[in-house]
């Protein structure tokens, strides 16, 4: 018998899923009692280099309303050939296919091991990958031509017969032509106008006018040839394309004094959303935009464009001092849900040290799947490296992106769907299996991932609908189903089937077991994603006062520390993108976004694990934090004096230098792996960059609890949060207190 | 044609009624006339017209006197046998009769019985080459106030002495009426035709630019006059009067000196401004827009580069073109290279501007298809400098015809076109010149767009007017924009039918502009003559974002203004840019007595930017006499100018009056001008006697052919379009281009001395002046004409033409062929002396005589009956006689 913890583990490396219980309460008023709810981190595409795709379709339900796949806990009557779906009870005839199938000759999906498979779907036309480069040309000379760079090196790791298209923008919105010689064409609008979609693809001359059309017949939806002059694949265009990026000039228009440059971001990804529906809807496509400063002008204005008035931050906001805020939110949401409806999904590389208007243009990632980069400039290798992220390969030399996916959950009747959180949209799929009760994005059992990679992860949320006078009969299983189709990055069509279940358990009489095979970190992460989602959508404290209502955990405190939650010294955009990371990535990395990891390197023994206290930094200790989005490496108090002194390049002290050495190594292997990639800050007692160590590590010792002074133990943290010592004696008070 | 003189049978016996003659004469007392300079009071002679005819002529006597043309007819000339006859001209003609559509209603009366001698009547040749003759390559000083200059078809030398050259200004009269009431008595129009950037021959001194430092120029305090030879200078110097309004100004301290016994600065002739007629001043900056210094000017070429031009291979023509036509933009004197800087457009449904920065390798293409709100889509290598970007130019232009050579696109915008010129300039805070090439009236979907009104219908009613008008809206609020930002539009237009060209060329009539017209453009045929044109466009003489403003003398003032300009307020003449032949018409009125002592002053101030974006004023300042003499008057009055005058004042009033009703306008004011002068200077003598002023006495053709011009006379058969824009072209010309217009020269080649050095004198356009066998060269400076006789011979047919005979002359010849013998060399050292001389290109037509082109060349020979309608000379002097007889009555 394995331990819980290696059972997690094993479903987590198979299926990639983490349940917040393993056991399930079986029914509604049992599992409310339980506060946290039946729910689900779910990993659908993640990387199972060990399986290997069938060539063949899955096998469905023939239940209309069903549809679920042939998987390993069907029924299955070899002699008659039928097999029973497991979630509805209809008994289906194999298809002829079939025919061999026996107790010995069993396909891959109903064998226990394949409780996760994936199918290559043969049927469809196979469409390329589309890249549409909406590159914002109002950035500092340095700035661009390091841009233009690592947009020339991303030509070259695209597959050759993916399409490119090109849109700059600054004053003015320009889509270039990229397949004419001898002249560089382009297409010009005015970045102050807002478009129809319609409106764009005449003006790009995509669409033939209506009224040609002698007896009114409909118009033929596009001209191939057309888009093509837009968006062309990479082999052909190459050459013209690095000339085209290598001739890009800063924005033209000058900037007055006291002004900034006026950017029309919000007709670019306009423009880009326009050509792209006009041309190939429904097919995998990135849009990716890079700006380096805020929208000025135009629909999705942030910021005007005088520079004595900033950019909004959170009072503004709280004071409800935003001019532009509810304007443009809503005009980036509405292009975003018209992309995502075109399954195009939008990526914002953003490195400006100012605001770049995130907090408005979240959306677009967020509900197309799309990445968001944010930095100071494009000069540093933070983007360079996390650009080239993007485009890694796995083993078999395909992209880590898959486009067009989309979600569904089956459950077993005991069972209903909430919601998910995480880079998705609802697909409005309303059935059975769809509970009343929203969490997150609820209200049906679909979602859609314009794109996705193999670390996205959805917050899944389920509800027992079980009556408590209807018990399950002892042994009996809850069994969820989630079908992923999605296009593969070598332009496949495929579908993912992870089928998984779970006993049942009486909450009175097996309330141990069910304690026991409660998944803490999992817990943590899906309740986190709650608060974040809410936190969105709702004030601040509320999210706070709702959340700690709820169960708190360990990791509860250093949670409502959290930039995910905390706004305070953040400012709009950062919040943003901490929000954005922390619902897509997986458990792992979720965890280190609660609660940094500490490592020390001393003298005293092998790298650990410390606390995340202010009592870990100590003189001769050299600490790594990781934090998910900061890598901080900092050198103790003696450290930093020896290091000063050179120690390290003396021979006798070599020991020394490997000790300077080993956190970076490890530091390094973080680096190369994590996307996107951390804020690496190299720091030592006393230097400005170590508030990013300080603002993190529990405040055991403050100014405030003066006996710590003068004590050899640790660095007293200058501030007014509680401690974790305040915070739990708080806690178990009001534990005792309200069970009472 | 008619043998038997003016008593021909009726021309034009299907037009409608009311048509070509002047039946319906004044005497039906119409609402008084909304259009001229009457004035809106009650017309004096406006008595009914009695029974008085002219009906049968035997002979005539010409006289001669010293101020007075004196063309009388024998007594019994107008027999009281006409009076048998009354009402035939009262304006209440019963219906239609034939005979009094055409011609003059007396010459229905009887059967001629002599004929007047043509040769007998004033001849306009006569007069040009006795002034010729008299003038011809003489120094003409401007050191006399109130001197007429001698005509414009001289060659003559003018030396400025304090007066403004002739060919800066010229006046309807150099004698103004003493009060209003004489200018009223009298009729004649005063006005002035200014030209202010006209070219000076080689033989004269350029203006001299005077500087006056940071002040900026010396002008008087009260009426803002600029420093000129008529300031007085007083008080030993210290303190001057203006001449202009009287008011005495102190002298600024850098620009003392002390005066001589005469009372003269010292330094008079070491200063332009205090000796001389015309002279520019240095502009400071507050002459500068946003006090600002200019930049140099920009010209655009904005191509329509849809099917039409692709076919008929003029967009290639056009690039081929410019690559060796843009080495040679306007400069100024003595500079390098020229500092205009150039842009390229191409257009059809959508714009296409070309980025030609130098640092390129090959040119960028920037669509704009929001053709709603016109923007610029770059700043920055748009307008370059051509030495500076030669080689991404040349590229381009190579591009350009085959990058769009497989277009099907039918359809073009044209408001946008202009809307983004002004952008570009607005952009690159500058002024300058759009060349648009446009074939198409624009029907596609944009600001602008524009639809057929043409309605033949319309001809002969209330409404022609409506031809002429432009539609309202969008066109009219771009002239604003292209005014406020300098921006002059010439447009060369290759229709192959109605494009509304009253709408189009709305804009560059507005702007200092010029509008070309091709109709059906043949590459072989009329390329040449566009290149021409185009070249010279590019060429000439030009000043940007100009203002000019007349100020006169107390006692009158200039009240209206005629040309291609916009007029915001009363005083200001703004025009986005005016060239070295665009001349604007003022007129004056009293406002009050004018002393014989003092005369009248004026001083016309053009400020603008020159073509290497330097702001300067360009001040011409004339002095004219007074008098309370009508007779000095009508001495000192000049024909080509009053005619410039009525052209212009005419066409202007055919956008507000039934054309009838100017047309009416015209003869009773010619008729007015001549009865007063009988009534008031001339001696006694025989009312049958026709008396017209010496200097007035071939005003009468002139006005003849001004009413048989395209505009004015109202023919079906004329294209709406060229009558808008001979109405347009002339709205901007100076006097020598109408004289020529309305009196063009018709030049015997067969019979010439081919070893002279000067051409054959013109003679009167006339077809009695045509032989059979003779080769006659017509030109009016829009058209010319090459005549063959029939019986031709075969000896000059082959000496021009190179071909045997003329049943081998086939096809439009549009240029002659390079023959080598005197006869063909001088023919053609004529025609091109004649096209370096005027401002377009006139494309050479060559006629046989009786062959159906020669349609054409008939309508431009004045002294006869109009083709369209329109009386013969000889019949409307009678007429004119006729009506003066009755105002004297």
């Amino acid at each position: 018998m394995t331990t819980y913890q290696e059972f997690i583990q094993q479903n987590e490396d198979r299926d990639g899923v983490r349940f917040s219980w393993n056991l399930w309460p079986s029914s509604r008023l049992e599992a409310t009692r339980l506060v946290v709810p039946v729910s689900c981190l779910f990993t659908p595409l993640k990387e199972r280099p060990d399986l290997p795709p069938v060539q063949y379709e899955p096998v469905l339900c023939s239940r209309a309303n069903c549809k679920a796949v042939l998987n390993p806990l069907c029924q299955v009557d070899f002699r008659a050939k039928v097999w029973a779906c497991n979630f509805c009870f209809q008994r289906n005839p194999f298809p002829p296919s079939y025919a061999g199938i026996s107790e010995v000759n069993q396909p891959a999906e109903l064998m226990p091991q394949f409780s996760t498979i994936e199918y290559i779907v043969q049927r469809g036309p196979q469409t390329p990958l589309i890249f549409l480069y909406v590159v914002d040309t109002c950035l500092e000379e340095e700035d661009l031509q390091a841009l233009k760079g690592s947009l020339q090196m991303s030509l070259s790791l695209l597959p050759p017969n993916a399409l490119v298209g090109l849109i700059t923008f600054g004053r003015m919105v320009q889509v270039h032509e990229l397949s004419c010689e001898g002249i560089a064409k382009s297409y010009v609008f005015r970045g102050t106008k807002d478009l129809t979609s319609k409106q764009i693809q005449e003006m790009l001359g995509l669409m033939k006018p209506a009224a040609t059309g002698p007896q009114g017949r409909p118009v033929a939806p596009q001209d191939a040839a057309a888009s093509c002059r837009f968006l062309q694949p990479i082999h052909r265009v190459d050459m013209n394309l690095t000339d085209l990026l290598g001739e890009l000039q800063r924005d033209p228009w000058p900037v007055p004094q006291g002004k900034r440059p006026l950017r029309s971001t919000g007709v670019a990804l306009s423009v880009a959303v326009g050509l792209l529906e006009g041309t190939f809807p429904n097919t995998g496509a990135r849009v990716m935009l890079f700006v380096g400063g805020p929208p000025t002008q135009g629909p999705g204005m942030v910021v005007g464009d005088e520079l004595k008035i900033p950019i909004r931050s959170w009072h503004d906001i709280q004071k409800d001092n935003a001019r532009h805020l509810k304007k443009a939110t809503k005009f980036y949401e509405a292009l975003g849900n018209r992309s995502a409806a075109n399954g195009h999904s939008i990526d914002i590389y953003a490195c400006a040290l100012d605001q770049t208007g995130l907090l408005e243009m979240k959306c677009l990632s967020n509900l197309t799947g799309g990445h968001i980069v944010m930095g100071d400039s494009f000069n540093t290798s933070l983007f360079t490296q996390t650009f080239q992220g993007v485009f890694s390969k796995d083993h078999n030399g395909d992209f880590r992106m898959a486009f067009g996916g989309v979600l569904e959950i089956k459950t077993s009747r005991e069972l209903k769907v909430c919601g998910a959180i995480g880079p998705c949209v609802s697909l409005n799929s309303k059935g059975p299996y769809v509970s009343e009760n929203e969490m997150g994005i609820g209200g049906t059992n679909q979602w859609k991932m314009c794109s996705l990679t193999p670390s996205s992860t959805l917050g899944i949320y389920l509800e027992v609908v079980n009556q408590h006078n209807a018990p399950i009969p002892q042994g009996g299983r809850g069994a969820i189903q989630f079908v992923t189709q999605y296009q593969h990055s070598n332009t496949q069509k495929r579908i993912r089937v992870t089928t998984i279940t779970r006993n049942w358990a009486d909450a009175q009489s097996q309330i141990q077991h069910i304690e026991s095979s409660f998944d803490q970190e999992a817990a943590a992460v899906l309740m986190a994603r709650l608060g974040v989602f809410r936190a969105e959508s709702e004030e601040g404290p509320d999210v706070l006062r709702w959340l700690d209502r709820q169960l708190i955990r360990l990791f509860m405190f250093h949670l409502r520390r959290s930039p995910f939650l905390q706004v305070f010294n953040n400012s709009p955009d950062e919040s943003s993108y901490y929000r954005h990371h922390f619902t897509r990535q997986d458990l792992t990395q979720s965890l280190i976004m609660i609660q940094p990891i500490l490592y020390s390197y001393s003298f005293h023994g092998p790298p650990e694990p410390v606390l995340l206290d202010s009592s870990s930094i100590l003189p001769d200790r050299i600490l790594l934090m990781d934090t998910f989005f900061q890598l901080v490496i900092y050198n103790g108090e003696t450290i930093a004096q020896w290091q000063k002194a050179g120690y390290q390049e003396m021979p006798e002290y070599q020991n020394f230098k490997q000790l300077l050495k080993a956190p970076q190594d490890d530091a390094n292997d973080i680096l190369e792996t994590r996307f996107p990639m951390p804020r690496y800050i190299n720091t030592e007692h006393g230097g400005s960059q170590a508030r990013f160590l300080l603002s993190k590590v529990n405040p055991s010792q403050t100014h405030n609890n003066l006996y710590a002074w003068g004590q050899e133990s640790g660095a007293p943290i200058l501030t007014d949060d509680v401690s974790l010592q305040v915070f739990m004696d708080h806690l178990k008070k009001l534990a005792v207190s309200s069970s009472a | 044609m008619s043998q038997q003189g003016y008593v021909a049978a009726p021309p034009y016996s299907q037009a409608p009624p009311g048509m070509g003659g002047y039946q319906v004469g004044y005497a039906a007392g119409p609402a008084q006339p909304l259009y001229g300079h009457l004035g809106g009071a009650p017309h004096p002679f406006s008595a009914p017209a009695a029974g008085t005819h002219t009906s049968t002529k035997s002979a005539q006597v010409v006289v001669w006197n010293k101020h007075s043309f004196v063309f009388c007819f024998l007594r019994n000339i107008f027999n009281s046998s006409c009076l048998a006859l009354p009402g035939q001209f009262g304006g209440m003609m019963p219906g239609p009769q034939a005979g009094m559509q055409g011609g003059f209603p007396g010459a229905m009366a009887g059967p001629p019985q002599k004929k007047l001698d043509p040769d007998a009547i004033p001849s306009t040749t006569q007069v040009i080459e006795d002034d010729k003759a008299k003038n011809g390559g003489q120094v003409y000083c401007t050191n006399i106030r109130g001197q007429v200059p001698p005509l414009v078809t001289t060659d003559f030398t003018v030396q400025d002495q304090g007066n403004a050259s002739p060919r800066f200004i010229r006046c309807t009269t150099y004698t103004l009426p003493c009060t209003a009431e004489l200018a009223k008595q009298c009729q004649v129009p005063l006005a002035a035709v200014v030209k202010p950037l006209a070219n000076l021959p080689k033989n004269e001194a350029p203006l001299y630019a005077v500087n006056h430092g940071e002040t900026g120029p010396i002008r008087c305090n009260r009426c803002k006059a600029y420093m000129c030879p008529y300031m007085q200078f007083i008080d030993g110097g210290r303190r001057y009067q203006c001449t202009f309004c009287n008011c005495v100004n102190e002298v600024p301290v850098f620009y003392f000196q002390h005066l001589d016994h005469m009372g003269r600065r010292v330094d008079f002739y070491e200063r332009p401004e205090l000796s001389l007629g015309s002279y520019e001043f240095v502009a400071t900056l507050d002459y500068c827009k946003n006090n600002k210094p200019p930049n140099p000017p920009a010209f655009i070429f904005m191509i329509d580069v849809s099917y039409n031009n692709i076919k008929s291979g003029l967009v290639k023509l056009i690039c081929d073109e410019l690559k060796t036509l843009l080495e040679k933009l306007p400069r100024e004197e003595g500079a390098d290279c020229s500092a205009v800087k150039v842009g390229f457009v191409t257009y059809d449904k959508v714009l296409h501007f070309y980025n030609v920065k130098s640092a390129l390798a090959q040119p960028q293409m920037m669509v704009v298809s929001d053709t709603t709100e016109m923007f610029v889509p770059l700043l920055d290598g748009f307008l370059v400098s051509y030495q500076d970007s030669k080689p991404v130019i040349c590229n381009l232009l190579d591009q350009i015809p085959t990058m769009f050579a497989d277009t099907a696109e039918s359809e073009t915008v044209f408001a946008p076109v202009i809307q983004a010129g002004v952008e570009a300039f607005k952009a690159a805070e500058c002024s300058g010149k759009l060349f648009i090439f446009q074939s198409l009236m624009p029907t596609a979907e944009a600001p602008g767009k524009l639809k057929n009104r043409d309605d033949k219908k319309l001809v002969n009613t209330d409404k022609e007017k409506t031809l002429f008008q432009p539609q309202k809206g969008v066109y009219e609020q771009l002239c604003k924009d292209c005014v406020v930002q300098g921006c002059c539009v010439d447009l060369f237009l290759f229709p192959n039918q109605y494009l509304d060209l009253a709408t189009m060329a709305d804009v560059p009539s507005h702007t200092g502009g010029s509008v070309y017209k091709y109709n059906n453009f043949q590459m072989e045929t009329d390329g040449e003559h566009f290149l021409a044109d185009l070249r010279k466009s590019v060429q000439k003489h030009i000043g940007f974002d100009a203002i000019m403003r007349v100020r006169t003398s107390t006692g009158f003032r200039a009240t209206d203004f005629f040309g291609a300009i916009h007029m915001n307020n009363t005083t200001d003449v703004e025009m986005a840019a005016v060239d070295c032949d665009k001349a604007v018409t003022v007129e004056f009125k009293h406002d009050d007595a004018l002393s014989e002592e003092s005369g009248a002053l004026i001083q016309c101030a053009l400020l603008y930017t020159n073509i290497s974006g330097q702001r300067r004023l360009r001040v011409h300042n004339l002095s004219l006499n007074c008098s309370s003499q009508l007779s000095e008057l009508y001495k000192s009055c000049e024909t080509d100018s009053l005619i410039n005058f009525f052209a212009k004042s005419a066409y202007r009033a055919i956008l507000n009056q039934p054309l009838k009703n100017v047309r009416e306008i015209l003869v009773n004011q010619t008729a007015h001008m001549l009865a007063c002068y009988r009534k008031n200077c001339a001696s006694p003598s025989a009312a049958s006697q026709l008396i017209l002023p010496d200097a007035m006495k071939v005003f009468p053709v002139y006005m003849n052919s001004l009413m048989k011009t395209a505009p004015l006379v109202g023919s079906t058969e004329l294209s709406t379009d060229d009558r808008a824009h001979q109405r347009l072209a002339v709205m901007a010309m100076g006097v020598e281009d109408t004289q020529l217009l309305l009196y063009p020269r018709l030049i015997p080649l067969h019979n010439m001395d081919v070893d002279s050095e000067v051409a054959p004198a013109p003679v009167r356009c006339s077809e009695e002046r045509l032989t059979d066998s003779g080769l006659f060269l017509l030109e009016n400076g829009h058209s010319m004409f090459l005549w063959i006789g029939q019986a031709a011979s075969p000896d000059l047919i082959q000496g021009i033409f190179n071909l045997p005979s003329l049943a081998h002359f086939q096809g439009l010849m549009s240029t002659l062929p390079d023959v080598d013998n005197p006869l063909s060399k001088k023919v053609r050292a004529i025609i091109r002396d004649l096209q370096n001389k005027r401002p377009n290109s006139m494309k050479l037509q060559i006629v046989r005589q009786k062959d159906k082109p020669e349609m054409l060349f008939r309508q431009l020979l004045v002294e006869d009956k109009g083709l369209h309608g329109g009386a013969s000379y000889v019949d409307f002097l009678c007429y004119v006689h006729r009506e003066i007889r009755q105002l004297l009555t």
